[in-house]
């Protein structure tokens, strides 16, 4: 979307909506805000998500829960996958879509969240043998433990549109779970644009909602949210609001991941996938 | 029917003190709060007076942790590892002695407390000492290191059992511990604390404080308390995730539930009796994990009552000392209110409630064992947690209707399913949302096994490998 482009020609621009339950509705309160690029030009009107469309969500998310936990590992793999082939093959849009958000060496920023979807894919099948476990318990018992997903997990998004959303998203729907996020309140644009990937990527309608908005606002209704089993705490920049959230986190006793600030390009380890896993254990006797 | 002759265990064997102070720092001192009694619910006799550690004392607690945490962290783990084999022998030397004291003390039959508790609070000690030098193949990358100080708060229902729960993996990860014991079941803690002496575990590195909410308040939300580990009500739970809300404090819970047991119609009937009433009568129903609530194959549920309600009427309720004893002690009064208070309300709600004849001790707690039948998934006798030898029973028809009123819960720390079909029992198992699955037994424990919840049961779990994970950085 270029000035010598729209000189030429004036541009069809996208309606940047919401992602809930793999549809693209704008927000029910009818509002949006304007996101303007890091020199300050306008850029699009972003839809401002109200406490009914992250409701909204999170019951997309719920229903989602049961049919995408219970995929095989597999086929989370190929799925996830599949994103990073969506997303190579809309490089260029995002890297131009970075670059006007002000995210510098874009092209790098793109081809590191491409790889990025592609090691989470490969966890898929080998998460469980890494986190689970066979114990030799003193008896005629077997006993094995295995992970499993939390459930439905709120993530609040970091500041960094692309590399950084991918990181947060990937972990934690490679292992079954289904998630709300909250976009980047500063630059949004880059969230829905990976939407339209997901939704491309046969990933599953609720498996992952994307919210754009008040930060501010829509964190504190998740972090309450009865429904919502966990919360990724990565894009709180703000220790107040932090602190708010976990106090609401504790009504249902939420898990709550809140990280220290991170290298987006460095080994990102587990954590982000094991935060948000339950350890099952099954006994059974053993016997003739 | 042949009758038993009384077989009562020895109190002999453990001399209790008239009173005790806390431990701090290696050393027996007096507390600064009002000190509190602690008796025997079987005869309501006192057994001790016991000291209340106050917010100085526990502060002092904390500070002599610290100090130790030094020498504790920075020893090499070969040598943390021999301290925890030494305290797990002492146990076991020592551990009729311990059995007898945690009956007295907690209420709980003298041969549970001799042949589940005691067994595996040694077992758990054994365990985490052998991890205690192999820290860096537990699959946390090498060199994981401890927090620091761990505050733990644990509850009545398995006194010394819930210590060696908190203590093993703590002390073998190199961190130090403040643990505060129930308020109506110190002793087993301070004869534990004696055990460290004898050990000779260096001072400060187990401090144990006594006490009830406040003693318990102050270690949570002491500044210097890196860890906090909780054992105990869903509703403490939540205030303590409330409180440490934004501290930064690595916090794990091991709260409520109200387990399903579930009944199909091919289970092996008597098998599952038996399971039935070990998953809700052992230790009176004490047990977060009990099976409280049956949910039994509408086909099969008239002859399953009638087999459960012959064996409930076999069943010897009475001196938690006699060896003979199945069901002893509710273990306070006010935990007696509450399990008649929510049995009357399970009858006011239209359940039908049915114990066997059974003639209760004159003085002390006691409940006898109860089933409710008739209950709908809306009745508070089929949502709250009892933590009594109290059980409602529903029915199902399909296996799919079973997963969805087990699962039908803010609590989700166990289960139980009873089949004889292998793959229906891993199909349950699959989508039973609970962090113990027992199938074909239950009520099993052992330190090799990780334990603990999902949702409102809490997070993190307690033994195994992943037992590590809440005692390190990681």
């Amino acid at each position: 979307m270029s000035k010598t482009e729209a000189a030429a020609r004036l541009a069809v621009r996208k309606t940047y909506k919401l992602y809930i339950g793999g549809a693209f509705p704008r927000s029910e309160s009818g509002r949006s805000y304007p996101v303007t690029s890091s020199k300050g030009e306008f850029l699009a009107n972003a839809s401002k998500a109200s406490r009914k469309d992250a409701r909204d969500a999170v019951s997309a998310a719920r229903k989602a829960f049961g049919g995408w936990s219970g995929a095989t590992a597999y086929n989370r793999g190929q799925i996830l996958y599949r994103i990073a082939e969506m997303l190579e093959g809309r490089r260029a849009q995002f890297v131009a879509e970075l670059a006007e958000a002000g995210t510098k060496k874009a092209g790098d920023v793109v081809d590191a969240a491409i790889d990025r979807l592609v090691w989470y894919a490969g966890w898929s099948d080998k998460i469980t043998s890494v986190a689970g476990a066979a114990n030799p318990v003193a008896g005629p018992y077997f006993n094995l433990s295995s992970p499993e997903p939390t459930g439905v997990v709120a993530v609040i998004a970091p500041d960094e549109p692309l590399l950084g959303l991918v990181s947060v998203i990937a972990p934690v729907i490679v292992t079954g779970n289904t998630c709300v996020v909250v976009a980047s309140e500063r630059a949004p644009l880059p969230s829905i644009t990976l939407a339209e990937v997901l939704a491309t990527s046969d990933l599953p309608g609720g498996v992952v909602n994307i919210l754009t908005g008040s930060v501010k606002e829509i964190a504190p209704w998740l972090a309450a949210h009865m429904d919502v089993n966990a919360i990724d705490l990565t894009g709180v920049a703000d220790d107040d609001l932090a602190v708010t959230c976990e106090q609401a986190a504790a009504e249902n006793l939420k898990r709550v991941l809140r990280p220290a600030a991170a290298d987006w390009y460095a080994d990102p380890g587990l954590k982000h996938m094991t935060a948000f896993l339950e350890t099952k254990t099954v006994w059974h006797p053993t016997g003739i | 029917m042949f009758e038993y002759a009384p077989a009562p265990e020895s109190r002999d064997i453990v001399d209790i003190k008239p009173s005790y102070g806390l431990f701090i720092d290696g050393e027996f001192v007096d507390g600064t709060g009002a000190p509190f009694k602690t008796i025997n619910p079987a005869t309501e006799e006192t057994l001790a007076e016991v000291a209340t550690a106050s917010g100085e004392d526990v502060d002092r607690a904390v500070q002599a942790a610290r100090k130790a945490f030094g020498v504790w962290s920075a020893m090499p783990g070969s040598e943390r590892a021999k301290y925890l084999f030494r305290i797990a022998r002492i146990i076991q030397e020592r551990s009729r002695e311990l059995a007898v004291l945690e009956t007295l003390d907690n209420g709980k039959p003298i041969r549970e407390a001799r042949d589940v508790d005691l067994p595996l609070v040694a077992a758990h000690f054994f365990y985490y000492a052998g991890w205690a030098d192999k820290l860096d193949y537990a699959g946390y990358g090498p060199g994981p290191k401890p927090l620091g100080v761990a505050g733990q708060v644990i509850p009545w229902n398995f006194p010394l059992l819930m210590l060696a729960w908190k203590i093993a993996p703590a002390l073998a990860c190199g961190n130090t511990v403040v643990l505060k014991p129930a308020e109506t079941t110190p002793l087993t803690a301070l004869l534990f604390a004696e055990i460290c002496r004898q050990a000779e575990l260096p001072p400060g590195v187990v401090n144990i404080v006594t006490g009830a909410g406040e003693t318990g308040a102050a270690v949570v939300n002491h500044p210097d308390v890196n860890k906090v580990a909780f054992t105990g009500s869903t509703e403490v739970g939540r205030l303590i995730a409330r409180n440490v809300a934004g501290s930064g404090k690595k916090v794990t819970l091991e709260l409520g539930g109200k387990a399903a047991n579930i009944v199909f119609d091919d289970a092996a009937i008597d098998q599952a009796v038996e399971g039935i009433v070990n998953g809700i009568f052992f230790n009176q129903g004490h047990v977060c994990c009990a099976g409280s609530r049956l949910l039994v194959q509408e086909s099969i549920a008239e002859e399953l009552l009638e087999s459960l309600k012959r064996r409930l009427s076999l069943l010897r309720l009475g001196d938690p000392m006699d060896k003979n004893t199945d069901i002893g002690a509710i273990n306070s009064s006010t935990q007696l209110a509450r399990v008649r208070e929510l049995s009357d309300i399970g009858e006011a709600e239209g359940a039908e409630r049915w114990s066997p004849a059974c003639a209760l001790p004159e003085r002390g707690f006691w409940f006898p064992p109860t089933i409710f039948t008739g209950v709908a998934q809306s009745h508070r006798i089929a949502r709250d947690e009892v933590f009594g030898p109290v059980l409602a029973m529903l029915t199902f028809r399909t296996p799919a209707e079973a997963v969805e009123k087990a699962n039908n819960t803010p609590y989700g720390l166990s289960a139980g399913v009873w089949t004889e079909k292998g793959s229906r029992i891993l199909w349950m198992a699959d989508r039973l949302r609970a962090g113990v699955v027992w199938a074909n037994t239950f009520n099993k424990f052992d330190p090799t096994s990780p334990f603990g919840g999902y949702k409102e049961s809490g997070y993190g779990r307690e033994g195994g490998r992943h037992g590590l994970e809440a005692y390190l950085d990681v």
